[in-house]
């Protein structure tokens, strides 16, 4: 039986770390690479890394730092945040990240989730889902509907649809954030986990919301998740991965306990 | 040094920076000369069994690696290397290089464990129970997990071949080991601690089976 995967999720502006990350003693780094491998260390089953960054420049930053996570890390990690194109895709898929995350851009071109999977296969691209929870229509069967723009804009595209839809094309995962429940730590948004995960074959990775084990537990069971991105909560050190996995563990909810 | 055969199947660095962390030399390519030189070879790959076989053909490595395992050479297939090493896989309806007796199958659509439907790809953690005997998988623990992503599933014709399970709704085999090949579904260079365990282990066998 698969184990649920805990996965910290590092945001990367100009390669670095966008919030310090509190580790022993509450000393803050910025440096991603650094945190990639504290959180290896600690039991991470996978990392996901977010680059903010908008200039050419800062994207070639990036992928040093994809190739020094590399040599640093024997887990799988994903790569996401500007990725337009099967080239863009290539490069850090070639300095050493497993997979990589679409977001708005396949919002705007679906084409590149085929041509993704096509040139790299499933198993290498993620479709990153904002979604934000809206009044059900017509256009918005669900009462869910993307957004896109870290969630400014609204796309009036119904968010299970697109989950489907991405999935015939060829996503190997979605990573399912709710723009409601992002930063607040009041816990994920079930209803809509349960919603996308259930009606897709293709495993759903619960974003936004954690701030304590009992949201874990609760989107890893009720929400039907995969798995479950966290960040503040480890990276200001209320709770450490080992924590979080244990009372997943006594709850008999399977995790990897050996690392 | 340990080669790496280069046959055109999916990301082949993550395989030698975990060797380089183990302070392995190796070496990734597709000349054949290079490959007979060096003392181990690592067949990985990720990607579909049709490309695969069709660049093992091309490149004239399909002989090469059959050689490779019949002159007792420490051969470790990973993955998309494990497959294409049965007789045929059912991804593409695929001819492979028949060196272990069986077939590739595809996980059926209605995997079930208990009342809980189980997605495709089998993506993630999974424990594996290996023959014990074996010095390759010598000082793993029994509830250490390993990263799997795959759709199919190799099916060994004769269960001797077989050298760890994993259960998925079904129970499958995910190693196989004979002489001096060892063979693994799950990713031994992205499993953390136990998995480069395996692969320093496999690094300094000389490729004599228990058995």
């Amino acid at each position: 039986m698969l184990s649920k995967r805990i996965i910290p999720c590092l945001d990367v502006r100009d390669g670095r770390l966008t919030k310090g990350i509190k580790f022993k003693e509450n000393v803050d780094i910025g440096d991603p690479v650094e945190a990639a491998r504290a959180y290896y260390e600690q039991g991470a089953d996978e990392i996901v890394f977010y680059d903010i960054t908008a200039s050419a420049e800062g994207r070639a930053i990036m992928l040093d730092v994809v190739k020094r996570v590399a040599e640093t890390i024997f887990i799988p990690f994903s790569v996401g945040g500007g990725i337009r194109t099967v080239d863009d895709m290539r490069q850090v898929i070639l300095a050493g990240a497993e997979k990589v995350s679409v977001n708005s851009e396949a919002v705007k071109n679906p084409g590149v989730i085929k041509d993704g999977a096509r040139a790299f296969g499933s198993q290498c691209i993620v479709l990153g889902m904002d979604v934000k929870k809206v009044l059900a229509s017509r256009e918005i069967p669900s009462g869910y509907e993307m957004v896109i723009h870290g969630g400014r804009t609204f796309t009036g595209l119904d968010a299970l649809r697109w989950a489907k839809e991405a999935e015939r094309l060829g996503a190997g995962e979605i990573c399912l954030n709710s723009i409601d429940a992002d930063g607040t730590l009041d816990g994920y948004e079930l209803d809509l986990t349960a919603l996308i995960s259930s009606h897709v074959g293709i495993p759903v990775i619960a974003s936004g919301g954690a701030g304590k084990p009992e949201h874990l537990l609760d989107v890893l069971t009720l929400g039907k998740a995969d798995a479950a991105l966290i960040a503040s909560m480890v990276h200001y050190r209320t709770h450490t991965i080992a924590e979080i996995k244990s009372f997943l563990h006594e709850r008999g909810v399977k995790t990897r306990m050996l690392w | 040094m340990i080669g790496i055969v280069d046959y055109r199947a999916g990301n082949l660095t993550s395989v030698a920076r975990a060797l380089e962390s183990l302070n392995e030399p190796c070496i990734i390519t597709n000349d054949s000369r290079l490959l007979d030189d060096a003392s181990h070879i690592i067949f990985p790959g990720v990607g579909a069994a049709g490309a695969a076989m069709a660049n093992l053909r091309e490149s004239g490595l399909d002989g090469h690696l059959k050689k490779w395992v019949q002159n007792g050479k420490p051969v470790l297939g990973i993955c998309l290397g494990t497959q294409v090493i049965f007789e045929s896989s059912e991804e593409d309806d695929t001819p492979c290089l028949g060196i272990v007796p069986g077939v590739v199958k595809r996980f059926p659509a209605d995997l079930r464990e208990g009342e809980e439907k189980l997605k495709i790809p089998h993506m993630g953690w999974n424990r594996v129970a290996f023959r014990k005997d074996h010095p390759v998988f010598a000082g793993i623990p029994g509830d250490a997990e390993f990263y799997f992503v795959h759709s199919y599933y190799p099916a060994p014709a004769d269960e001797t071949w077989a050298a760890g399970w994993t259960d998925y709704g079904i129970r499958f085999c995910s190693a196989v080991a004979r002489r001096n090949l060892v063979a693994v579904q799950f990713h031994m260079e992205k499993s953390g601690r136990p998995g480069l365990t395996l692969l320093a282990n496999f690094c300094r066998w000389g490729g004599i089976d228990a058995q």
